[in-house]
C-alpha cells in the first residue's frame, strides 16, 4: 500500500485516534451495568407505595435520622472548613517551619478509614487509665458516643479534602495579585478577605460538598458511635424482619436525594469556575510569621496528634496491654483473614481495571456527549453509599433471583464472592476511570497517527503504542482499587460469604462484642496500608 | 554621578573625570517639576537570598516628577531593587527612605500596604474577579463611595477607558489590561510609581504604541516613577534618567543622551548601542590605530599621562563606513553582513584581527569575503578605557 492510499483510507474512515464501535458498546454496557444497582432499588421503592412512603417519611424516627443526618453533616463539614482552610494558607502562604512534611502529615488521615479513628477513640478513657493519667487529674474523660463523638472522628478523618482543594486553588493563585493588593494599602489579612478568598473560593466548596459526601454516606463512624443517621438505620433495618427491608429501602431512597441535592450544588460549583487569567505564581513565602513562625506549628501539630498520634497509641496500648479481659471469647485472629483480604481486594482491583480501561479509553479519547455521559455514569457508584449499594445487591440476589429464576440461583449468587467484588468494582471505578483516563490523555494522538501510516492497525496501534504507554497510568490504578478495597466496610459486612472472614469484618465483629484488644493488631495493619496508598497518591501527584 | 560607589576601575578612568557637560534633556522641562529635594533615596541598599547576592551596595536618587528606569540584562538585581522599594522585599543592608522618611533599614520596616509606593506589575496582575472600576478603586480605602467612583472615572478617562469601567479584565487586549493596571496604581497618588518590565507582556508592534501611551499618563498625573527592564531602546526612549545595573550595582545614571554619548564604564559603553572597541596608541598630538591616524583631541579628556599608552576607542556603527577598495589597499574583509531592514550592519576584521561594525543604508552593498577599506565619520568626540 503507497502512503498515499494510506492517507486515503485514514481520511476515509475517522482520524486515527478516534474509538471503534466495539468499545463504544462495550463502554456503555459497562456504565449500564454500573448502575443497575441504583435502578434496582429505585424500582423496589416504587413498590412499597405512596401510602407507605409518607408514613415512614412523616414518623418520628423518620423525622429523627433526617435531623440527625443533616446535624452531623453540617458540623463535620463547618469543622472541616474551620480547620482545613487555615492550615491551607499555613502549608502554603507562610514561612512555617517544615511546611512539606506538614502537608503529608495533615493529608495523611484522608487515606485511613474513619472506622478506624472510631475504633480507637472509643477506648480513649482505657488510654488515660493505663497511662496512669485518670490518677494524676482525677477524671477520666467519657467515652463520647453520638453526635459530638461522631462530628469529632469524621472530622479528624475527612477535612484533609478541604485542606488539599483549598491548597490546590492556593497554588494556583497568582501570588502577584496579594504583591498587588499590598502595595493598593491592604494588609495580608484584608488581602484576603477581598483578593485571595473569592478566588479560593471554589476550591472550598468543592472540599467541602466531597466532606458533606461522605458524612451522609459513611456507615462506619455513626455505627461505632452510636448515632443514629440514615446509613446506621438502613443497616439495623436490613438485618430485622418484618417490615425491615422495605424501611431499609425507603430510607436508603431519601438518603440518595440528600445525597443528589450534595452532587447537584458539587456540579454548579465547578462549572461556575471563573479562572484568572494570569500566569499561576510560584509558592514562595508571601507571609511572614515572623515570630509566631514556631507558635503556628502549634495548629498542625496538633492535628496530627489528634489525627495520627492518639489513634496510634490507643492502638498500640491495647496491643501491648494483654490480659484475659480484653483477649478472648473465641475470636482469635487468624492469618486466614489478612489472606482473605488480599485475595478479594486483588480480584476486585484486577476486574475494575479490565472495566475502567474501555471507559477510560473511550472517554480520553472522544469529546462526544455520549462518551462524557458514559464516564460520568461510572462515577455514580461513587456517590452511593456503600450501605444503599449493599442494599440493592442484596434485594437482587435474594428477592429478584427467587421469584424469576429460583431457589437454586440465589444459593449461587447470594453472599458470594462474585457479587462481593461485583459492588467492589461499583464502588470503585470511578478510582480506576480517573487515573486511566489521564494516563490515556498523556498519549499524543499524533503518535497513533504515525503508527496508523507505518502500517500498523488499530489493534496493533493499541497493544504496541497505547497500551505500553498508559501502563503506569492502569498500574496506578490497580494499586489505588486494591489498597482502598481493603477498607472497605459497608459493602464488605453486607454481602460478605458466611463464613468468609476480612481483617474489616473481624474489626467489626471484635468491635461489636467488645474485645479491643483483638482488634487493635489489625487495625494497625489497616493504617499501614493506608499509609502506602498515600505514597501511592502522591507518586501520582508528582507525575 | 556622586551617588555611584566608584570602583578601582573607574577611578583610573580619566572620562569619569572629565567636563561634567551635562547634555540637558527638553524633556525634563516639559513634564513635572523636578526640585532638588529627592522623593526616593536609596542609600547602600543590598540584597542577599541565602548565599546569593542579588543587590550589592545600590545608591540612587529621584527627584520629583521624574521618570528614571532602572536597565539592565536579567539577573543584575533591577527588579530585586524595585521590589526592595514597595517593600515587597527587606534589604539586607542599607537605607530606602521615601520623601526623607525611612521606610526600610535604620532598624526599621515599613509594610508595602503603609508606603504609599504604587506598582505596576509585569503581568498587570489585575484582579479577575473584580470589574475594571472596582479594580481601579481598589486601593482608595479611605474614600466614601461618591469621591471614589469621581476618582475612578477621572482615572478611566486619563488611561482612555471611560467606557470600560463595567468589563472583567479577561475581557480587555493587553494594551487595555495594562491601561488599567496603570489607572489602578495610580488612584490612591502614590508618592512613587514603580513599573516592572511594564511592556515585556505586550506584542511588539503594541510596545512602541504604549511606551508614548504610559509616558504621557505619567507625566500627566505628575507621579515620581521608576521603571525596570532590560530593553535599551524602551529606557532611553521613555526615560528622563537611566540607571544602568550591572551585576548588582549601578554602573551609571545619566539622561539617555548623555548615557549613549558617553558611557562611563565598558559596561555601560557595550551595553547600550552595539559598540565595539578600537585599539590605539597615544602618540604625543596623534593616536594610532588599525584604521587610521587621528588627532588626540577626537578622545574626550585624554590627558598626557596616557601619552605612549594602549587605550581601547569606543566605536558605533554608525561611526564607520567601508569603503569600496582593492585588495592591496584594503584595511579589511568583510565576514558577516546583517540585514535589518533599513540598514546593513557589516562585520569588517581588521588586518590586525579585531572586529569593528560599519553601518549603511540598504543601497549600498557588499558581499561576505569583499576587501573594504574603513572610514570614521564621527563629528563628536569619542569615549575611551584604558587598553586590558
Amino acid at each position: 500500500m503507497s502512503i498515499g492510499s494510506r492517507l486515503a483510507t485514514l481520511r476515509s474512515t475517522e482520524s486515527p485516534g478516534s474509538v471503534s464501535t466495539p468499545v463504544v458498546v462495550l463502554s456503555a454496557a459497562i456504565a449500564a451495568t454500573v448502575l443497575s444497582p441504583l435502578a434496582w432499588l429505585l424500582w423496589q421503592a416504587s413498590v412499597v407505595g405512596v401510602g407507605g412512603a409518607v408514613d415512614l417519611f412523616t414518623s418520628p424516627t423518620a423525622v429523627e435520622v433526617l435531623a440527625n443526618s443533616l446535624a452531623l453533616t453540617a458540623l463535620v463539614t463547618g469543622a472541616s472548613i474551620l480547620l482545613g482552610v487555615p492550615l491551607a494558607v499555613l502549608t502554603v502562604q507562610t514561612d512555617l517551619p517544615f511546611r512539606r512534611a506538614w502537608t503529608v502529615l495533615v493529608a495523611l488521615p484522608l487515606v485511613i478509614p474513619s472506622y478506624i479513628g472510631a475504633f480507637a477513640y472509643i477506648s480513649l478513657p482505657n488510654l488515660f487509665e493505663t497511662l496512669g493519667l485518670t490518677a494524676a487529674i482525677g477524671v477520666t474523660p467519657p467515652t463520647i458516643y453520638g453526635l459530638w463523638g461522631t462530628g469529632l472522628v469524621l472530622t479528624l478523618f475527612v477535612f484533609p479534602y478541604v485542606f488539599l482543594t483549598t491548597r490546590a486553588s492556593l497554588l494556583s493563585f497568582d501570588q502577584a495579585q496579594l504583591e498587588a493588593a499590598r502595595t493598593l494599602n491592604h494588609g495580608y489579612v484584608s488581602a484576603f478577605r477581598r483578593v485571595i478568598l473569592p478566588q479560593i473560593l471554589p476550591g472550598v466548596t468543592a472540599g467541602s460538598l466531597l466532606v458533606a459526601l461522605y458524612a451522609l454516606s459513611d456507615f462506619g463512624t455513626p455505627a461505632m458511635m452510636r448515632y443514629d443517621v440514615f446509613t446506621r438505620v438502613i443497616f439495623v433495618e436490613l438485618n430485622s424482619f418484618g417490615d425491615g427491608r422495605a424501611n431499609a429501602t425507603l430510607f436508603s431512597v431519601q438518603l440518595l436525594a440528600v445525597t443528589a441535592v450534595i452532587l447537584a450544588l458539587e456540579s454548579r460549583v465547578s462549572s461556575d469556575d471563573t479562572s484568572g487569567y494570569g500566569t499561576p505564581a510560584s509558592s514562595s513565602v508571601v507571609l511572614s510569621l515572623g515570630r509566631y513562625r514556631w507558635l503556628a506549628t502549634l495548629l498542625p501539630a496538633g492535628v496530627t496528634l489528634f489525627t495520627l498520634g492518639l489513634p496510634v497509641a490507643i492502638l498500640t496500648m491495647w496491643l501491648v496491654r494483654s490480659g484475659p479481659g480484653y483477649a478472648g471469647g473465641g475470636l482469635a485472629f487468624s492469618p486466614e483473614f489478612a489472606l482473605n483480604s488480599v485475595v478479594v481486594s486483588a480480584l476486585a482491583a484486577a476486574a475494575t481495571v479490565l472495566l475502567a480501561l474501555p471507559v477510560a479509553y473511550y472517554a480520553g479519547r472522544s469529546d462526544s456527549r455520549i462518551a462524557h455521559l458514559v464516564e460520568r455514569s461510572t462515577y455514580l457508584g461513587y456517590a452511593m453509599p456503600g450501605v444503599v449499594l449493599g442494599l440493592a445487591l442484596v434485594f437482587f440476589a435474594s428477592q429478584w433471583l427467587l421469584e424469576a429464576v429460583g431457589p437454586g440461583a440465589v444459593q449461587v449468587v447470594y453472599q458470594s464472592l462474585p457479587l462481593l467484588v461485583f459492588a467492589y468494582v461499583v464502588r470503585f471505578l470511578p478510582q480506576a476511570v480517573g487515573s486511566t483516563r489521564s494516563s490515556v490523555l498523556g498519549v499524543d494522538p499524533e503518535l497513533l497517527g504515525a503508527a496508523r501510516l507505518l502500517g500498523a492497525s488499530r489493534r496493533r496501534t493499541f497493544r504496541r503504542v497505547t497500551l505500553p504507554l498508559i501502563a503506569p497510568g492502569l498500574l496506578a490504578g490497580t494499586a489505588l482499587v486494591f489498597l482502598t478495597t481493603m477498607k472497605e466496610l459497608p459493602a464488605t459486612l453486607i454481602l460478605h460469604p458466611t463464613g468468609f472472614t476480612t481483617i474489616v469484618t473481624y474489626i467489626w465483629r471484635v468491635q461489636e462484642a467488645g474485645y479491643y484488644g483483638r482488634g487493635a493488631l489489625p487495625a494497625l495493619v489497616l493504617v499501614t496500608l493506608s499509609g502506602l496508598s498515600m505514597l501511592q497518591i502522591l507518586r501520582q501527584e508528582r507525575q | 554621578m556622586s551617588h555611584q560607589r566608584p570602583t578601582t576601575d573607574e577611578l583610573s578612568d580619566p572620562a569619569s573625570r572629565g567636563d561634567d557637560a551635562v547634555t540637558s534633556d527638553s524633556r525634563t522641562e516639559t513634564g513635572g517639576d523636578p526640585t532638588d529635594e529627592p522623593v526616593l533615596e536609596l542609600s547602600g541598599v543590598v540584597k542577599r537570598f541565602g548565599t546569593e547576592t542579588a543587590v550589592s551596595g545600590v545608591d540612587l536618587a529621584v527627584n520629583e516628577g521624574e521618570l528614571l528606569t532602572l536597565l539592565g540584562p536579567s539577573g543584575c538585581g533591577k527588579t530585586t531593587t524595585l521590589r526592595t522599594i514597595a517593600g515587597l522585599e527587606q534589604p539586607t543592608e542599607g537605607v530606602v527612605r521615601v520623601r526623607g522618611e525611612v521606610v526600610a533599614g535604620e532598624g526599621q520596616f515599613v509594610p508595602p500596604e503603609q508606603r504609599n509606593v504604587g506598582m505596576v506589575f509585569q503581568e498587570f496582575a489585575l484582579f479577575p474577579h473584580l470589574s475594571v472600576a472596582e479594580n481601579i478603586a481598589f486601593g482608595l480605602t479611605e474614600m466614601d463611595a461618591a469621591a471614589t467612583d469621581e476618582r475612578v472615572a477621572e482615572l478611566l478617562d486619563l488611561v482612555g477607558l471611560s467606557d470600560y469601567g463595567d468589563r472583567s479584565p479577561a475581557d480587555l487586549s493587553g494594551g487595555q489590561r495594562q491601561r488599567v493596571a496603570l489607572a489602578r496604581s495610580l488612584a490612591p497618588e502614590p508618592d512613587v510609581l514603580l513599573l516592572d518590565e511594564p511592556f515585556s507582556n505586550l506584542d511588539v508592534r503594541l510596545r512602541v504604541e504604549m511606551r508614548e501611551e504610559v509616558r504621557r499618563i505619567i507625566k500627566a498625573a505628575g507621579v515620581t516613577a521608576i521603571s525596570v527592564t532590560h530593553d535599551q531602546e524602551e529606557a532611553l526612549s521613555i526615560s528622563d534618567r537611566v540607571a544602568v545595573m550591572h551585576d548588582g550595582t549601578i554602573e551609571q545614571v545619566a539622561a539617555p543622551g548623555e548615557l549613549f554619548e558617553h558611557p562611563e564604564s565598558r559596561f555601560v559603553a557595550s551595553f547600550i548601542g552595539r559598540a565595539s572597541f578600537l585599539a590605539a596608541r597615544v602618540e604625543g598630538e596623534t593616536i594610532e590605530t588599525a584604521i587610521g591616524t587621528f588627532p588626540r583631541s577626537l578622545l574626550k579628556g585624554l590627558s598626557d599621562e596616557y601619552v605612549g599608552a594602549d587605550v581601547d576607542v569606543l566605536v558605533r556603527p554608525d561611526d564607520l563606513r567601508a569603503t569600496a577598495t582593492t585588495e592591496a589597499e584594503a584595511l579589511g574583509r568583510v565576514v558577516e553582513r546583517r540585514y535589518t531592514g533599513p540598514s546593513f550592519v557589516y562585520h569588517v576584521e581588521l588586518g590586525d584581527g579585531q572586529v569593528v561594525h560599519c553601518l549603511h543604508n540598504h543601497a549600498e552593498n557588499f558581499e561576505v569575503g569583499d576587501y573594504v577599506g574603513v572610514e570614521l565619520g564621527a563629528d563628536h568626540t569619542l569615549a575611551w578605557y584604558p587598553a586590558r
